[in-house]
């Protein structure tokens, strides 16, 4: 068990350090200088100014040092919980930036990818067992499966927010709003939430439940389902064996996914103006903000990390033959 | 007699026809008795043993009876059927190695069985069966997995016959286990009948050798009808179907070197059932056929308890 963990944890900590090195490397071989974009928008003439201003900016953010010591300097910085500060909203901190955006996304992600993965389980093995919604409904599941997630996002936008008018269509709340603890404001924050968590739902539920469906007839047909019924015992405990058994391939599906379900929730932010993480990395592309765009990759990356480390957790905890492989090591 | 089937007839429905798996069968079972149902694959001996307690999707009851202790059967009723599996008719089944559900701790599993079939787990009880098969405690508390085959297997007996059905059916138990794993495996089920867990007993298999040393009676099939069936020994010492006869000499003989005279099969192969030929099935391939068996052959009790269905017998 230790083992097996320490083993594991090793290799997180080597994805990790991967990761947040491709971050720093990916904003640094874009094309363009954050520097000459902050001095043009301060709009000055002179160019004794240009320059003074030019080597202030590059010293404060530390661009005059050579890339290796930016590299040390920038892991230096981040075990301090310094994320340095946003070219964007300069002089605002990284780390405040973030915070302000990590809410939403996490509001709109950890819901909809829990819920969709229950409630497409359930349906996948119910449709599993009625020959009418087989033929009916999961078709559609393929559908919405097969569908890009800001699509979706797009033709919900366009028929339940600009034709039939019941959703807003941009924004986290109304531009009329200030954020504060009044009930009114939280209907507000639920009512723009409604239409990105929808898109991100229905696709992921249409994965779900197919394979689920799959699963479950595979494990109807096992053999210890026809023991079972061979001695008598009632569908419903059967069911319950081959849900239960169905269930561990589909938590493997969610640690698989779990990344491309961030990813599908970032661009649906950007289709709703949602001021999550997604909107955030937008806007630090357009603007080229070094700092903005690894912190956000960061947070996205420690997210899935420990996302996929309790999915690791709860499947040793379910699945009895992960522990058996423990014991002779082989995990 | 605990076992009556007559003019057992079970079909298998695929695209091209109706397979006449089992057509026309008829046998009986004594109380206490052990019957070794032998022959090749294909036969419908495994086909036999499924209809007495659960048909497959494709099969169906077309005709004939099975009474048990006095009551028939409903097997073409899969859920009619509920009320005798397990409590009258109980099953080993030739998956055993994969029949427990390897998320269930086994004391829970036996439990939610039990209790689905409205009865109490008899730890005590259990624990006896088990240290009678040679299985210990602690297997209880450990999941299928942590089983080796042969443990595996016999939990499965112990659990198939915790009710104490009236008939059991052991479909190829025997056939993916080493020779001594074999022999305990037919020294318990010999062990059951005598501790009065099952009463008569269907034991299916190719092995005639093995067979001979557990079965009362065996009973050999051909392309889905009786072909002979008489006491163990008397089908081993003077069988009187060719078919049988013809079985029994493709087997290796102890003390033999087969270096002079090589192994003969049966040549040929068992017809199609899908369409089966007229008149007596082994014809084309039996050494002494004539025009008599062009018609069927009916099933003549020759001696006592010595049924064959051969004109030539």
């Amino acid at each position: 068990m230790r083992r097996y963990f320490s083993r594991k944890l090793l290799i997180y900590g080597l994805t990790f350090f991967v990761a947040v090195t491709v971050n720093w490397l990916i904003p640094r071989f874009m094309p363009g200088d954050p520097v000459a974009g902050m001095v043009a928008r301060a709009n000055v003439a002179q160019p004794e100014a240009v320059e003074a201003m030019r080597a202030y900016y590059n010293d404060l953010f530390g661009f005059d040092q050579p890339l290796w010591q930016q590299y040390v300097n920038f892991w230096g910085a981040m075990f301090r919980g310094d994320f340095g500060i946003s070219i964007w909203l300069f002089p605002t901190p990284v780390s405040t930036v973030i915070n302000g955006a990590v809410p939403y996304t996490l509001g709109l992600i950890i819901p909809s990818v829990l819920l969709s993965w229950v409630v497409g389980n359930r349906f996948g093995a119910y449709a599993a067992r009625r020959k009418l919604l087989d033929n009916t409904v999961l078709p559609v599941g393929y559908v919405l499966t097969a569908m890009p997630y800001m699509w979706l996002a797009v033709l919900l936008a366009w028929a339940l927010g600009v034709i039939a008018g019941l959703f807003p269509v941009a924004g986290g709340y109304s531009f009329s709003m200030r954020p504060n603890w009044s009930w009114t404001f939280v209907l507000d924050l639920l009512h723009h939430w409604t239409l990105p968590f929808l898109s991100l739902f229905l696709v992921a539920l249409g994965g779900w439940a197919i394979g689920m469906r799959n699963m479950i007839i595979y494990e109807l047909e096992s053999d210890y389902s026809n023991y079972l019924s061979a001695l008598g015992a009632p569908a419903r405990l059967i069911r319950r064996y081959a849900f239960r058994n169905a269930v561990l391939p589909q938590i493997t599906g969610l640690a698989l996914q779990l990344g491309v379900l961030v990813a599908g929730a970032l661009v649906t932010e950007i289709v709703f103006a949602y001021p999550g993480l997604g909107s955030l990395i937008l806007k630090a592309i357009q603007n080229q903000d070094f700092f903005l765009l690894q912190g956000t990759f960061l947070f996205i990356v420690l997210g899935v990390l420990i996302a996929n480390f309790i999915i690791d957790i709860v499947y040793v905890v379910v699945d009895p033959r992960t522990r058996a492989g423990m014991a002779g090591a082989q995990a | 007699m605990s076992l009556q089937v007559s003019e057992l007839r079970v079909y298998y429905r695929t695209l091209k026809g109706e397979v006449r798996a089992l057509d026309g069968m008829t046998f009986e079972l004594g109380d206490g008795e052990i019957l070794g149902l032998v022959g090749e694959s294909g036969c419908g001996k495994s086909t036999l043993g499924k209809s007495l307690i659960r048909m497959d999707g494709r099969m169906r009851h077309v005709g004939g009876t099975v009474v048990l202790d006095g009551q028939e059967l409903p097997i073409g009723d899969d859920r009619a059927m509920n009320d005798f599996r397990f409590r009258e008719v109980s099953l080993i089944p030739q998956y055993a190695m994969s029949a427990l559900n390897p998320t269930r701790k086994l004391r829970k599993m036996v439990t939610e069985l039990l209790r689905s079939r409205g009865s109490a787990v008899d730890t005590a009880e259990l624990e006896r069966r088990m240290d009678q098969v040679g299985l210990p405690r602690e297997v209880l508390d450990r999941y299928p997995i942590e089983l080796s085959g042969g443990m595996k297997q016999r939990m499965v007996m112990v659990i198939s016959t915790l009710l104490d059905p009236s008939l059991l059916i052991a479909d190829e138990v025997t056939s993916a286990l080493d020779v001594s794993t074999q022999k305990a495996v037919a020294r318990a089920l010999l062990g059951f009948r005598e501790s009065g867990y099952v009463k008569s007993m269907i034991f299916v298999t190719h092995d005639i050798a093995l067979t001979h040393h557990i079965a009362d009676t065996i009973m050999v099939m051909y392309a889905g009808r009786l072909a002979e069936k008489a006491p163990a020994d008397v089908i081993v010492k003077a069988p009187r179907h060719p078919y049988t006869k013809l079985l029994l000499d493709s087997l290796p003989e102890v003390g033999v070197r087969y270096a002079d005279r090589r192994l003969e099969g049966i040549p040929g192969s068992p017809p199609s059932l899908l369409d089966p030929p007229t008149g007596c099935r082994f014809r084309a391939r039996c050494p002494i056929a004539g025009d008599e068996c062009a018609q069927d052959p009916p099933v003549a009790e020759l001696a006592p308890d010595h049924h064959v269905a051969c004109w030539k017998a």
